[in-house]
């Protein structure tokens, strides 16, 4: 692992005198904040956005949740009636489409606009430079294009659930896989287009980090950081932003031809004009697949250092786990029809789904038992960022191993598009993306912020959070499993025990993000200094040796790595 | 020895699967896949219990794994840390550990993959089933004039005339105005397709589950083993109504199934009417007897 062998320690010739030892002017806060170059700035930016856009997302689904409490339609035709004024029977049908509306945002804002932005425009672009000993990324105004064209992107799509969508109407109500026929002549109003287009905003965004990332990361490493001493972190960003520059061009496509089925009379999707439906799933999840990868890789990055630093061990098969990380992003991306099971694909091709598939298990398996074994014989401290690790390790695992049975073409069946589905994808991502960007939150803060949070509330949250996503999650496997289909308003009365405790686990998980929330402003109220290195020995890569908050600039002077 | 223990595996799988609830649609509390009514659902339902037989040890694993390492690798108990970072033997073990593992999966998994789509026989009928937004329409290929009818979610409302006032054999956004009336014992062809958007017809009883894409016919198939009513619901999102456009399929014996299609052509009102007042005649259906035992 790189960093331990820093030649010398630079952050005294840094600190406090950021601004002046350069000849530069102090920045306005308009130049600092909205023209900004400084990836540390644009990170913070990101990770604020973030913050906005997943209590934005996790409010909607709060709703959901609140409507699946019980059987029958309790809140969403008064939602529709407030929101929209509709009356009488017509707030029944503009809830029910509502309730569609409110699916469709909540997983493109917690994809898009909080889990992307989160982990690569906000962890990453704040550290990848730092730790691979670079002064900043490789294109910074590249980098505050990205950020500011993610806005736009997230109020385009925002925008969407106001306008009409279907005749009589609001919003875009196909799902994030916006499938045709409905996406196109099933939805003819503007909403679908706006969606589309933010989507296409946020993608041409996030390629342009792609860009960046992996330019910054093959040509500006410090001397002597090879690939293969480079921090995991650092390689769980390249691999990533190889599936982005790779898959988002596809999705981008697909969404244009959708765009023109919709808008210039062209057929790519329509059967009455020789197009075909299931083209576009084809497209979609070429695109979709790699996306769940590029929510997640991060956090493996995340977590292999957080378990080494409070360890106090270097990672366990370094090379392995880099290159189990490298075999996932690459397997991703021949395995993509295990989504489309039940389309109608020959046996043949069923099969070969289910194989490839079936062989992502193998590099993640290496994965979980590198961080156990990097545990093994460490000298544990059980800090907030480490108790989320850890819940990460756990929760990631279950939602592995149900991802096994689905990867079976033949179980598949029974259970596709089922709450099982729902339970799975939400325990790799809402219980492991989003365990990881809380354990980063926690392990990076005090570097950031130059603060500490209070571990006290580090932990509350952590509890609190871990019994909600359980409570919520969980029962879904078991309403999967008796046969419940996923995005619906209103279910058989037999569903209705396990989709009530489902129910009340979202509100001890929406009391989780308030703790979450009351701890930054505690942070930031109360300024304990949180010195360059709270962690100690275990912390040694190199964003450690800077002061916290690290310099404007860092790296004037590049570090040698040994 | 691999072998040995693949059958008792097996044994205990199936024990569990025997030991499971019967019913035709979805109970209170359940925690289990609904009973099987075909043979292809009963290898779905033996598969995923096989599937429970390595998942949950392996998650265990994890559990136990993380259990020791918190407990005797706290700074509190281990003070110094070891520099151990490479073990070659235990990183090999944990490659090829898995992979044998995903071969103990996969052999029964493409084997209930091939069964699936392969039909057993040719089809002693052929059903076409219809998406539309929000309903489903069924079409019987038999002969010059084919029986067709639109399938719709009860209304509260018919009830009373249709006869279903029963909310344990007719459930509430489960139940339909027409279901599809099939042989028991017979392989049933389904075509499915869809008129408007996609939907996906699912019959969790049967293990049925295929989309209805427009402008294509999908085809699958299915033969149950025992007479009752089934109930699925449709499986892909497809606007304002998804959660409202259920799918019933009554099985019944050929003579009463000979005797509804008769009737149907004529008067499908009537002919439904006149195969509930058959089967409630005998000892009610099989379905509300198995929800009585719940």
């Amino acid at each position: 692992m790189a960093g331990t062998a820093v030649q010398h320690d630079q952050r005294h010739d840094h600190s406090d005198h950021a601004h002046a030892d350069h000849g530069h002017k102090p920045l306005t806060f308009f130049q600092r904040w909205f023209l900004s170059t400084n990836h540390k700035d644009i990170g913070t930016l990101y990770l604020i956005f973030a913050i906005v856009a997943g209590i934005i997302g996790g409010t909607l689904s709060v709703f959901m949740r609140a409507e699946l409490q019980e059987p029958g339609i309790q809140i969403f035709h008064g939602l529709a009636q407030m929101v929209y004024g509709f009356e009488g029977d017509a707030a029944i049908d503009g809830g029910k489409h509502m309730f569609n509306v409110f699916t469709t945002a909540h997983a493109l804002i917690m994809i898009f606009f909080m889990v992307m932005p989160a982990l690569i425009g906000g962890f990453a672009n704040w550290m990848v430079p730092i730790m691979i000993g670079a002064p900043d990324m490789a294109f910074p105004r590249m980098n505050n294009i990205s950020f500011w064209l993610i806005v736009p992107a997230f109020l385009l799509v925002l925008l969407s659930m106001f306008v009409e969508g279907p005749a009589g109407a609001y919003g875009a109500g196909g799902g994030w896989t916006i499938y045709p026929p409905f996406s196109t002549s099933g939805m003819p109003g503007p909403a679908m287009d706006l969606a589309i287009l933010g989507l296409h905003v946020a993608g041409a965004s996030s390629i342009l980090g792609a860009i960046n990332f992996i330019t910054t990361i093959l040509n500006m490493r410090a001397p002597g950081m090879t690939l293969h001493k480079m921090p995991l972190f650092a390689w769980s960003v390249l691999i990533t932003a190889f599936l982005l520059l790779l898959s988002l061009p596809v999705l981008a496509g697909g969404i244009t031809m959708l765009l023109t089925d919709r808008n210039f009379g062209t057929t790519f999707f329509a059967p009455e004009g020789g197009g075909d439906p299931i083209l576009f799933q084809h497209l979609f999840w070429f695109f979709g697949h790699p996306e769940v990868y590029i929510l997640i890789l991060p956090g493996f990055g995340i977590v292999s250092h957080i378990i080494s630093t409070f360890s106090r061990k270097p990672i366990f098969g370094y090379l392995g786990m880099a290159y189990a990380m490298v075999a996932i992003g690459a397997v991703g991306f021949i395995v993509w029809a295990h989504h489309m099971y039940t389309v109608g694909m020959s046996l043949e091709t069923q099969r070969y789904f289910v194989f490839a598939t079936m062989v992502i298990a193998v590099p993640t398996g290496v994965k979980i038992f590198s961080w156990i074994a990097t545990m093994w014989g460490g000298s544990i401290r059980f800090t907030t960022p480490m108790v989320w690790a850890i819940g990460f390790i756990f929760l990631f695992t279950v939602g592995g191993v149900t991802g096994v049975q689905l990867a079976n073409a033949g179980l598949d069946r029974a259970l596709h598009d089922t709450y099982y589905v729902v339970a799975h994808f939400h325990y790799v991502l809402s219980l492991g993306a989003v365990f990881a960007i809380f354990a980063a939150w926690y392990y990076w803060f005090p570097k950031m912020s130059g603060y500490m949070y209070s571990e006290f509330l580090g932990k509350l949250h952590f509890w609190v959070m871990f019994v909600g996503v359980n409570l919520i999650f969980f029962p879904q496997h078991f309403l999967g499993l008796a046969g419940m289909p996923r995005r619906y308003i209103d279910y058989p009365d037999a569903y209705a025990g396990w989709n009530m405790v489902s129910s009340y686990g979202s509100y001890v998980a929406a009391v989780g993000v308030l703790i979450f929330l009351f701890g930054v402003a505690e942070a930031f109220a109360r300024k304990r200094v949180a010195g360059d290195n709270p962690w100690g020995e275990g912390a040694n890569t190199l964003e450690w040796q800077l002061s916290s908050p690290p310099p404007f600039h860092q790296w004037e002077q590049l570090p040698r790595i040994r | 020895m691999k072998n040995k223990a693949y059958a008792v595996l097996a044994a205990l799988a199936c024990l569990l699967f025997a030991s499971s609830a019967f019913a035709d649609k979805p109970v209170d509390w359940q925690t289990s896949l609904q009973p099987a009514a075909t043979g292809i659902m009963e290898n779905i339902a033996w598969f995923e219990q096989y599937t429970l037989w390595f998942i949950v040890p392996i998650t265990l694993l994890v559990l136990l794994l993380l259990i020791v390492v918190v407990v005797k690798f706290r700074e509190g108990a281990n003070p110094v840390p070891s520099r151990t970072s490479h073990n070659t033997l235990i990183e090999v073990i944990w490659t090829v550990g898995p992979v044998i593992i995903l071969l103990f999966l996969a052999v029964p998994s493409f084997q209930l993959l091939t069964a699936q789509l392969t039909p057993p026989e040719n089809p002693d009928l052929t059903v076409k089933a219809t998406g539309n937004q929000w309903y489903w329409s069924y079409e019987y290929e038999i002969g010059e004039n084919p029986l067709s009818f639109d399938s719709l979610l009860l209304k509260e409302e018919d009830r009373a005339s249709l006869g279903k006032e029963d909310k344990g054999a007719y459930p509430r956004l489960l139940a339909v105005d027409n279901e599809v009336v099939v042989p028991v014992g017979k392989t049933v062809r389904l075509l499915v397709t869809a008129a408007d958007v996609i939907h996906a017809f699912a019959m969790p009883a049967f293990g049925v589950k295929i989309d209805a894409v427009p402008g294509r016919l999908n085809e699958t198939w299915f033969k149950a083993d025992r007479e009752g009513l089934y109930y699925g619901q449709c499986s892909e999102l497809c606007g304002k109504d998804h959660a409202y456009m259920p799918i019933a399929v009554r099985v019944v014996s050929q003579e009463k199934y000979d005797a509804w299609l008769a009737a149907a052509a004529t008067n499908l009102g009537e002919a439904n009417r006149a195969l509930m007042a058959s089967i409630d005649g005998a000892a009610k259906t099989v379905d509300v007897a198995a929800n009585a035992a719940q």
